[in-house]
């Protein structure tokens, strides 16, 4: 299995030059108690679904269904996939937030894979903490065990201030408490955990709390979403890896005066859109991460 | 005795001293900023540095929040109820200031220039 999927990507990557594999030295490796096969994971993220703004996505009801159809070409189905928030745009209407939320779900119900877990973002959950989301989707953190793998998905985005919350840390701290000292864990949320943009609301306000918790294991690493790039990031021996949007990129972190979203380019359409593919290596523990396109890039 | 007197005057003058240079010090700058989704007023802030000032938080609407990261500065802002921050800018530049609560679609471009010269 794994052998067939290296070529397809290998063959993918030659093709097109759009695909790229980044196993990043330091970032990606999960070390530690061995516990069952090799598998893979796709994280797909920030849909935002609802969006309407021609200039930045012509194709804004469309690129979600490619993506789902990128997926789905996988030369072999993901063990599971991953959605790390902000499905929908946000709406101030009740009525419509639930219209996107379940016009996302029949879409995303087309994804060939047995499991698919979500995560909310702030164009979700933050104006109504997240009533209408958990409706759709149920809690908004929770943790799951996949092949010797400890996945800890955080909810980051519920409290409109950016807070975990002490509750939530009491239920991280009891819940990494019950772990072998050398689990693989994997962390799962919105934003990020760091601060990589305060200034830009790229940050967790009480993040810090969540991560010395995270610290006092050694194999750790977090998936997030948020800032419509790929972004790697280490917090001593932690690592972050932000993913793409599937509706528009923003600009690298703190680069221009304004964060705004980067204009189409009818020359290069999708261009910084995507999302990636996470495999798992039981050996080592090593986690070899390779970005996707959504379309045609 | 002498000895006592003089301790007791030593005391009286520096008090004297020390009310006075307190007196002479300025009273911080008061600026008020006022936040609706999805602006702030004054979107643009200029300040000396070394110059203290107090930042007059009000909103119009809804619950907000202010952050000027750069400087460790942060407010809620809450409906009906100034909240005032005092600080001090130690260094020049140009730095931002956001709604650190998320409030809308607007939310993402709710922020402003603290300008120090």
């Amino acid at each position: 299995m794994t052998i067939d999927r290296r070529k397809f990507l290998q063959l993918a990557a030659l093709g097109g030059g759009a695909v790229f594999a980044s196993s990043l030295p330091g970032c990606a490796s999960l070390g530690g108690s061995s516990g069952g096969d090799d598998f893979y994971f796709v994280q797909l993220s920030d849909s935002h679904w609802g969006f309407e703004g021609p200039k930045v996505n012509p194709d804004a009801r469309g690129t979600l269904p490619k993506a789902v159809a990128a997926v789905n070409a996988l030369a072999e189905p993901p063990d599971f996939i991953v959605f790390t928030g902000d499905l929908t745009h946000t709406t101030d209407n009740p009525v419509e937030r639930r219209k996107r939320l379940g016009e996302f779900r029949d879409i995303v119900s087309g994804l060939r894979a047995k499991t698919v877990h979500f995560m909310p973002g702030e164009h979700d959950a933050s104006l109504d903490r997240g009533k209408a989301w958990m409706e759709f989707f149920g809690p908004t953190h929770y943790t799951f065990d996949h092949n010797g793998v400890h996945f800890v998905t955080l909810d980051n985005v519920s409290d409109p201030a950016a807070r975990l919350g002490e509750e939530q840390i009491a239920w991280l701290a009891a819940d990494l408490e019950g772990q072998p000292k050398d689990a693989r864990i994997v962390v799962l949320a919105h934003r990020p955990l760091f601060d990589l943009a305060p200034q830009w609301d790229w940050a967790t306000r009480d993040g810090a709390q969540a991560m010395e918790l995270l610290m006092r294991h050694p194999n750790v690493t977090v998936f997030y979403g948020h800032i419509h790039q790929e972004n790697h990031h280490m917090t001593g021996h932690i690592a972050h890896h932000s993913a793409k949007s599937l509706m528009f990129p923003l600009p690298a972190p703190m680069s221009q005066p304004r964060r705004e979203p980067l204009p189409w380019d009818a020359s290069q359409p999708y261009r910084g859109l995507g999302f990636r593919d996470i495999e798992a290596e039981d050996r080592g523990g090593k986690l070899t991460i390779t970005e996707l396109p959504v379309g045609k890039a | 005795m002498d000895e006592q007197r003089r301790i007791v005057m030593a005391a009286g003058l520096l008090s004297l001293a020390l009310g006075a240079r307190a007196l002479a010090q300025p009273r911080p700058r008061t600026i008020r900023v006022s936040a609706k989704r999805f602006t702030f007023t004054p979107s643009e802030i200029a300040l000396k540095k070394g110059e203290p000032v107090v930042l007059e938080l009000t909103t119009e609407d809804i619950f907000m929040g202010f952050n000027l990261p750069d400087f460790g500065v942060r407010s809620d802002i809450v409906p009906g109820k100034p909240m005032k921050v005092a600080f001090t800018p130690d260094k020049a530049g140009t730095f931002i200031f956001l709604c650190d609560v998320f409030c809308g679609e607007g939310h993402e471009t709710m922020n402003g220039k603290l300008v120090v010269t």
